[in-house]
């Protein structure tokens, strides 16, 4: 089984370990009118776990994240983090808290780069904005970190100063991922992060994040339709049809054993390609 | 001619419309208050703002001054003076210490200001975070939340750019640990001066229509990093007509030979000092 050099048993100790849940979301629910976004959503992630969202397009699985995000409000459910405070209802907090929350706690990784970049602000000033945004104010140890971060995600320390725009897409989408972890996000959203690139683009970003989620420990809630990307990344695997959840477990499991019927059309159809 | 308008031009209800966003403006220091801004019989860009809010704040009894880039004999300040002369009968001044309203474009006068006066700024572009972030909703959001980090990112690409904290002109200030605010394109040498004044100041943006303030001792921080602090630099040079260290100065050129010359920009102030009988390397030739 490739899955076990992949992914490790690091991982499933930390699975099993018996800290409190990081995120736990129960009954979650957004509907649109009369159409469902998503129904009744429940799982738990615990720290340093990648739990991988997959389904077709129209299954729910990005409304579900823009909820977990706070970038959609749902209609029931709870999102409950375990804050430095204690576990709180993200859906209650007022929406100070909340953004505080986004650029302290949280991140969120864009498909589209241009989302999640200010174009018209340089490598460096992407990457130290969320370092100035919780009161960094010494310019040398600014760049100083914002250098270290390009290192990270391979990007070459005399491009600080350019701009996004000078960059091709696979380096916009590791700046932007450099950006949202130099703050040492405790949880990280990523929609689709490896969408829109070239296979071999795709394939050097799934590395990188697969190293950076390995050594950082990331806890990461990963939306995707590349069943290669949660398998080179998830530790656990939810699969959703029609806003519903309809199977979740260890990703091997799900993916070598799928015991639904879609899960199993899913895995068969990403066989064939 | 006068009795062809209501004193001061502006009709009592916008009048009282625009010292409502005012009294607004002076209760929360720093804070852009809307207002519905008036088609004035100027061009916007001639001060349509800092106009109305001196409209708004004359009384018969005041004496104005209006100053632009530091002298009362531009065509901006001397059109904006004859309109108030015109269509207010107010008494006018060319001296800091004889104005009760000073409406000023992009300087702030070297003599210190009283109680008992008004500084009024014409303001081109009030929201400090416009220039990375367009969208007005998401602005209005990040000042009510204090979500200043925009603001550094301002500075550290100036860094990052130049080397140095290049923003010479509209430098971003912090007012009483609040809200950060453009003081409009006054050179930073004038920034300290935003701070602890005596004298209330009054901020009308006319295209933007917003008007926001500095009441009397308001505390106004500028923006810096620890390892780049704020300097209120100016050119290093005394004044060449009366011999000033500490004024702002304007480079004149004098000649097709490349003879120039530094003089105060503040014209009230240098021919104070020049009366007074101090005289620059220059002073007695000019
Ligand atoms: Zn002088």
């Amino acid at each position: 089984m490739t899955l076990q050099s992949a992914t490790g048993p690091e991982f499933s100790q930390k699975i099993r370990a018996p800290d409190q849940p990081l995120l736990r979301v129960s009954g979650l629910t957004k509907r649109y009118g009369a159409r469902i976004g998503c129904a009744d959503v429940c799982f738990d992630l615990f720290p340093g776990e990648v739990l991988g969202i997959v389904g077709e397009s129209g299954s729910g699985k990005s409304t579900l994240l823009s909820c977990l995000a706070g970038h959609l409000a749902p209609d029931a459910g709870e999102v409950i983090f375990a804050t430095a405070e204690g576990p709180r209802d993200t859906l209650q907090m007022t929406e100070p808290d909340r953004r505080r929350l986004s650029r302290t706690d949280w991140a969120f990784v864009h498909q589209n780069p241009r989302d999640g970049l200010r174009m018209g602000v340089s490598a460096g000033g992407n990457v130290g904005e969320r370092l100035m945004a919780v009161g960094a104010r010494h310019y040398g140890a600014i760049r100083d970190k914002a250098t270290d971060w390009l290192g990270r995600v391979e990007i070459a320390a005399d491009r600080i100063d350019d701009r996004p725009s000078a960059f091709s897409g696979g380096m916009q989408q590791r700046l932007q991922i450099a950006r949202n972890l130099v703050t040492a996000p405790r949880l990280v959203f990523m929609d689709e992060p490896t969408g829109g690139l070239d296979v071999s683009v795709q394939a050097r970003l799934l590395d990188l994040l697969r190293g950076l989620v390995r050594d950082l420990g990331l806890s990461v809630i990963i939306v995707t339709h590349d069943l290669a990307v949660v398998r080179l990344l998830a530790d656990r695997l939810m699969v959703m049809k029609g806003g519903r959840v309809v199977e979740q477990g260890l990703t091997d499991q799900v993916l070598d054993d799928p015991q639904h019927a879609y899960t199993q059309l899913l895995v068969s159809s990403v066989l064939q390609v | 001619m006068p009795d062809e308008y209501n004193f001061a031009y502006l009709d009592e209800q916008t009048k009282r419309m625009i010292r409502r966003a005012i009294l607004k403006g002076v209760a929360v220091p720093g804070y852009q208050v809307p207002f519905a801004s008036r088609e004035m019989p100027m061009p916007y860009g001639w001060g349509t703002g800092g106009v109305q809010v001196t409209a708004a704040c004359l009384v018969p009894a005041d004496v104005l001054k209006v100053i632009d880039q530091g002298a009362d004999d531009t065509t901006n300040a001397v059109s904006i003076r004859k309109f108030f002369q015109r269509t207010a009968g107010v008494a006018v001044t060319e001296a800091t210490g004889e104005a009760s309203v000073i409406q000023t474009r992009h300087r702030i006068p070297e003599q210190a200001l009283r109680e008992d006066q008004i500084l009024v700024y014409q303001v081109p572009i009030p929201e400090p975070l416009r220039f990375l972030e367009p969208r007005e909703t998401e602005t209005r959001k990040m000042h009510a939340l204090e979500e200043y980090g925009l603001m550094h990112v301002k500075l550290y690409e100036d860094i990052a750019r130049h080397g140095q904290i290049a923003t010479s002109y509209a430098y971003p200030v912090k007012v009483e640990g609040r809200y950060v605010m453009d003081p409009s394109p006054i050179p930073k040498f004038d920034n300290p001066k935003l701070s602890d004044c005596a004298a209330l100041q009054l901020f009308g943006a006319g295209r933007e229509q917003r008007i926001y303030a500095l009441p009397p001792y308001t505390k106004v921080v500028s923006l810096d990093f620890e390892d780049h602090p704020f300097t209120p630099s100016k050119a290093d040079h005394d004044c060449d007509l009366c011999g000033a260290s500490d004024s702002y100065l304007d480079e004149v050129i004098t000649d097709d030979q490349g003879g120039r010359m530094f003089v105060c920009s503040d014209t009230d102030f240098c021919r104070c000092r020049r009366e007074a009988g101090h005289v620059g390397r220059l002073g007695g030739e000019a």
